[in-house]
């Protein structure tokens, strides 16, 4: 009975319509190949909620939306800073690793926060602590700018 | 031409143009970590422009929405991968070459190989 859930409704909801979209097809074989495919991918879920005991659910919201627009803009903004380092002729970089203390606490503002910071070219994320995170970046500018911490006060705004 | 095949072309050729500063950047970059962020240009910009200039030339089907999941797909990986890449190497006991790498050979042609041998 622990498969008859709210929870387990909505994710195969979400799969069946994934699926059918990425088929595009509605013979019999293929339904019932997706069918399977959706009942064995809850299946593994519920195996994997029971080892690491805390599901994780993110449910897309405007905030969530606003956070990933900002993060496209600076995306964009370290790679127009990076492609003229790269065309430089004196190829100016000056390579940091060092580390940065973080506040953010749950573990999904750490995934989210960690690897908003490897997406933006010029910053990496090598390790995640517990209360730091070391990171690699091409130049000083990158690392300050994270540590003026505009990125970790939008990620800790949204409450995950 | 249209507006949409404009836009389209724009993104089309900025694109290629990103992928090929990626390459040369991969090429240019002094050591493993900073070629990660070169190859990362490739991949967080060069390709969504090359998959959303495809888009704007697609009719409303779900080989669109095919080619959307491609883009979010790249997007959500690519994080993830280069952590891992870094992370391994860094276990793996590569360190990182740190401080002024910027190019030797523009002030001394022969400078290149003595810096290169102290990391």
């Amino acid at each position: 009975m622990q498969y008859l859930s709210v929870h387990n409704a909505r994710i195969l909801a979400v799969l069946a319509v994934f699926w059918l979209l990425l088929s595009g097809h509605f013979t019999a074989l293929l339904l019932m190949l997706g069918a399977v495919s959706v009942l064995l991918v809850i299946w593994l879920i519920r195996r994997m909620d029971r080892v690491d005991g805390e599901p994780v659910r993110v449910w897309p919201t405007f905030g969530l939306a606003g956070y990933l627009l900002w993060l496209l803009w600076s995306v964009i903004k370290a790679n127009v800073d990076l492609a003229l380092r790269v065309w430089n002729p004196k190829l100016p970089i000056r390579p940091v690793w060092d580390r940065l203390d973080t506040s953010v606490e749950t573990p999904v503002e750490k995934t989210l926060y960690a690897n908003s910071i490897t997406l933006t070219p010029g910053t990496l994320t090598t390790d995640v602590h517990e209360d730091h995170f070391m990171i690699h970046a091409v130049s000083q500018e990158g690392l300050d700018e994270l540590r003026e911490g505009e990125m970790e006060r939008r990620v800790r705004k949204l409450g995950l | 031409m249209s507006l949409l095949e404009l836009t389209s072309t724009a993104c089309l050729v900025v694109g290629g143009a990103l992928c090929l500063t990626g390459g040369v950047g991969l090429l240019r970059m002094p050591d493993f970590f900073s070629r990660v962020h070169a190859a990362g240009l490739t991949e967080t910009i060069a390709a969504p422009l090359l998959l959303i200039g495809l888009m704007l030339q697609m009719d409303w089907s779900l080989d669109l929405f095919k080619v959307l999941m491609i883009l979010v797909l790249i997007l959500a990986t690519n994080p993830t991968a280069t952590h891992a890449m870094a992370k391994a190497a860094l276990h793996g006991g590569h360190q990182p070459r740190l401080g002024d790498l910027s190019n030797p050979s523009e002030q001394d042609g022969h400078a290149e190989e003595d810096s290169s041998s102290k990391a």
